[in-house]
């Protein structure tokens, strides 16, 4: 198995935040720290997209939305009847994993690239596409599936659309994605070092932070349930061997494949819980925020990205 | 110099709330609003504002009696059941009555 070192920095955070150590990144950097991995990603896909552009991207377009709008519909029942949460937070959890995560994501790639093994330059699309369909759906499910629909207020569509479609993880992807794709390789050399040359350090940074934040999650966790974390490890197992499944149909290369498999097991930690938090604020944050940080976010970085290699390692031969 | 009298209105919440409290303290009368981040804890839990979903805002708003009482209703009867709120008020002076 490949271990990556900024891996450890996230290990370094679980261990500092238990540990009750008074280690804290401050806020403004943990922001700068995330608009700068989303733009490197994007500018990293568009500059890949300028120098050979890729026919048959829209088939993967629509095969990631298909699958991000999917999988609360496939999450949710497993939820509601067998895990026998309310309705709400049903739909709310399920939501969370049909979203993705932009950070497993580059971990994945940080992987891909100490394996030498190269992937589709519109992965980065795919991330942007992938971050609302399943928030929508798990918010339409929430809000179709309650019994007090009366009694409360119509849901204002319009700022959570704006919110959800034009959020800071779309914007600056897709705005990286465009800048990369315009300006190109060499427009693009004076300001590799910083977007690409720091970029792993930058990520290894970033999940030292995570770690802290992950750690203090792991006490919603006791309050879950044994149901939840079980959860939290079995579905990114069956989503990702999904993802790479439908990557091999798409015809994506194993690099590819593996990114797909690694966006349909991870769950947003940003999007979701800040769009589910307005849209349907009956559901308890603690069961999706701990689930998804204290469970599915370490179990894909750490054991779910080489596994879901191995997936698309299996299905491709 | 005189002072007129006026109620501060300071609703610590969830950072979620804030376009739905900027809009309802617009729509209740309110003439203007300061919005701080914070962190802090109550029987919920604790905030650390560590990241985006456990961020948290601190709105003060200095207006007549009226309106604040007005606006701590609303907020109660619409937010306070689902969020974390926890609200106050105070009696303040201020200098040009008119700006509030």
């Amino acid at each position: 198995m490949i271990i990556d070192a900024v891996v450890l920095f996230f290990v370094l955070g679980v261990v500092a935040r238990l540990a009750k150590s008074d280690l804290r990144l401050p806020e403004p950097l943990y922001e700068t720290l995330s608009i700068y991995l989303l733009l490197a990603i994007g500018l990293k896909g568009g500059v890949e997209l300028a120098r050979q552009p890729v026919a048959g991207v829209l088939p993967s377009a629509v095969a990631a939305v298909a699958l991000g709008a999917a999988i609360p519909l496939a999450l949710y029942p497993v939820l509601r009847r067998i895990g026998k949460f309310p309705v709400a937070d049903s739909a709310s959890i399920a939501a969370h994993y049909g979203s993705v995560s932009v950070v497993t994501f580059a971990v994945a790639t940080s992987l891909l690239l100490q394996a030498g093994i190269a992937s589709e330059p519109h992965m980065p699309l795919l991330v942007a596409l992938m971050e609302a369909p399943g928030i929508v759906v798990g918010i339409v499910l929430a809000r179709a599936l309650a019994r007090t629909e009366g009694d409360r207020p119509p849901l204002r569509w319009g700022p959570l659309a704006h919110e959800v479609f034009l959020g800071k993880s779309v914007v600056l992807l897709l705005g990286g994605l465009a800048i990369g794709a315009l300006a190109g390789a060499q427009a693009m050399a004076p300001i590799e070092p910083v977007f690409f040359g720091l970029f792993k350090g930058v990520l290894a940074l970033f999940l030292l932070e995570m770690g802290l934040v992950a750690g203090g999650r792991l006490a919603d966790l006791r309050r879950a349930g044994a149901f939840l974390v079980a959860f939290g490890v079995a579905a990114p197992l069956v989503l990702g061997f999904v993802g790479a499944l439908v990557g091999h149909l798409l015809g994506l290369s194993l690099g590819g494949t593996t990114l797909l498999a690694t966006l349909a097991a991870s769950s947003s930690y940003i999007a979701a819980p800040t769009a589910m938090r307005v849209a349907v604020p009956e559901a308890n944050p603690a069961l999706s925020i701990g689930v998804v940080l204290g469970v599915t976010f370490p179990f894909n970085i750490t054991l779910g990205i080489p596994l879901y290699l191995h997936y698309a390692r299996w299905i491709g031969s | 110099m005189q002072t007129h009298a006026k109620k501060l209105l300071v609703i610590i919440t969830e950072a979620a709330l804030e376009k739905n409290l900027i809009r309802d303290a617009r729509q209740f009368g309110a003439h203007g609003y300061t919005i701080g981040e914070v962190r802090g804890g109550g029987e919920r839990g604790e905030r650390e504002a560590s990241w985006e979903a456990d961020r948290s805002i601190e709105m003060k708003i200095v207006c007549d009696a009226a309106v604040a009482q007005a606006l701590a209703q609303h907020v109660l009867s619409s937010y306070a059941a689902n969020y974390q709120v926890a609200m106050f008020t105070a009696d303040v002076g201020v200098f040009r009555a008119e700006k509030f």
